[in-house]
């Protein structure tokens, strides 16, 4: 926030509630790494890491809607703060459903390892989307922070990108379970494990539509792309 | 703000245009234009001294009972000039009403503070008098209140009774304009919601144009809001859109309490 309320109270909140906001996004990154990575070195530890990342992101959703709903009761936020304040809330439980997704990739790679899933199966294909997702996050809260529009664009138009990976890796699986009918229990998995990795980019793109929201004031969910562009930029 | 503001296509019952005004040399209203819909809810908010209490005592020309004070500029009601020196004072302000910040009940009996006005216009007869009175009193939500003791002196209500009595008092001539100045600034929360209420039934019937310190009455009561700063009128437009997404900075800051 670049400049000051009367009340330097109101202001301490509102920044105290943005880094909150903004540490909850730091932390969902590293999980969806630690799951990124679980699932390239077929790592077990990083399976745990993922799990016990969990429950403090879910506290931390918690806590920040409380502060919301505090700052709510005594401020009377309006105009740009009440979208800032219903921007976070929004963009809080959009982080922890990516929690439960990366949670979600951590349970399939270990079912996968505990299964011995034949190697042959393509795996390593999925490496290029969850890095995809991952990074996606990352932009999103870098654009969260900068309030920048722009990139927020950019972000939505990169989601088409996720999704086509995944329905390139379903049709893939569908080959490889209809070769080998053994195949078909680790593939299921795998098309779960892609299914999460699909969602958390369709989560980051949420959260870009409510940086537009923030900015620009306008609710830009379910409009198609070139009218966002036209609308926004 | 040179552009005209316009509230929407309904039908207007006050036009503003160009209106500026005088407290001998200084300026209190700079060029304000807007229109003013009917039977709506028209706001001024702005911080203390940015002319909105001067605009209000231009509709009814209030400023007229002060030498020294005038008003350029037009204000268009239903066909005439309110500003026009050949304007009917005394018949303007039985059709544009005004309640005042603190509660002003006439030191009289409840009935008479209704009956005073209306005999300044009408003759009416006991019983029409005493139905007028039943008519104000309940369209200012006091009747169930005061049905009982209307003989009692207005003085001996309570502060937020009295401005229902005040509010009653303007509506029993029959106005199509209810001004509302700060009408409760000076009451305490509950009596403050039933004038907020009774705003919104009155608005029905009449047009309403209120200033208000309190940004969240704006917010609550208002179809319409204007900001004004330092005799400029600086945003007009839908209340939502004032206090959801400002077009001005100067808007949002003060609403956002970042005015300084």
């Amino acid at each position: 926030m670049p400049d000051k309320h009367l009340s330097s109270q109101f202001d301490s909140e509102l920044n105290s509630v943005s880094a909150r906001v903004m540490e909850m996004g730091g932390l969902v990154e590293s999980q969806i790494r630690q799951a990124v990575y679980a699932l390239s070195q077929f790592s077990l530890e990083a399976v745990e890491t993922v799990a016990s990342m969990e429950t403090r992101i879910n506290a931390m959703e918690v806590e920040i809607d409380q502060e919301l709903s505090s700052i709510i009761a005594r401020r009377q936020p309006t105009a740009r703060d009440l979208r800032l304040l219903l921007a976070f809330s929004k963009a809080t439980a959009n982080l922890e459903r990516m929690g439960d997704e990366a949670n979600k990739m951590a349970r399939m790679v270990r079912s996968i390892i505990e299964g011995g899933a034949p190697r042959s199966l393509p795996s390593s294909d999925l490496r290029t989307a969850a890095e995809l997702a991952s990074g996606q996050l990352r932009k999103t809260l870098d654009a969260f922070a900068r309030l920048d529009v722009k990139a927020a664009v950019a972000i939505l138009k990169e989601d088409d990108l996720i999704d086509k990976e995944f329905d390139g890796f379903v049709r893939k699986l569908i080959t490889y379970m209809m070769e080998d009918p053994r195949t078909i229990s680790p593939s299921l998995d795998l098309l779960f494990l892609a299914k999460a990795i699909e969602r958390i980019g369709d989560h980051s793109k949420n959260v870009a539509e409510l940086i537009i929201y923030l900015v620009k004031g306008k609710d830009v969910r379910h409009t198609a792309l070139d009218e966002i562009e036209s609308a926004v930029l | 703000m040179n552009a005209t503001a316009t509230a929407t296509a309904s039908k207007n019952a006050l036009e503003l245009r160009n209106l500026s005004f005088f407290y001998g040399k200084f300026q209190g209203l700079r060029n304000v234009s807007l229109n003013i819909a009917e039977h709506k809810v028209t706001a001024f908010i702005g911080p203390s001294g940015c002319g909105k209490s001067t605009l209000l005592r231009t509709l009814n020309r209030m400023y007229s009972l002060y030498p020294g004070q005038r008003a350029e500029g037009s204000i268009n009601f239903y066909g005439q000039d309110i500003l026009d020196a050949k304007q009917d004072i005394n018949l303007l302000r039985a059709r544009i009403g005004m309640v005042f910040q603190k509660p002003t009940p006439f030191p009289m009996s409840i009935y008479d503070n209704i009956a005073f006005g209306v005999k300044l216009y009408e003759s009416l007869s006991k019983s029409e008098m005493d139905d007028r009175v039943e008519w104000a009193l309940s369209k200012a939500a006091l009747w169930t209140e005061v049905k009982d003791k209307l003989h009692q002196s207005g003085l001996s209500l309570s502060g937020g009774q009295q401005q229902r009595l005040c509010i009653a008092r303007s509506v029993a001539v029959k106005p199509s304009v209810l001004l509302l100045d700060e009408p409760t600034s000076a009451l305490d929360p509950l009596s403050t919601a039933k004038i907020e209420e009774l705003i919104d039934e009155l608005k029905h019937d009449y047009t309403i144009a209120i200033v208000t310190h309190n940004m969240q009455q704006a917010a609550r009561c208002s179809d319409y809001t204007a900001y004004m700063y330092l005799g400029e009128m600086i945003e007009f437009g839908a209340t939502e859109q004032i206090f959801f997404k400002p077009e001005r900075k100067e808007t949002e800051d003060y609403i956002t309490g970042r005015f300084g």
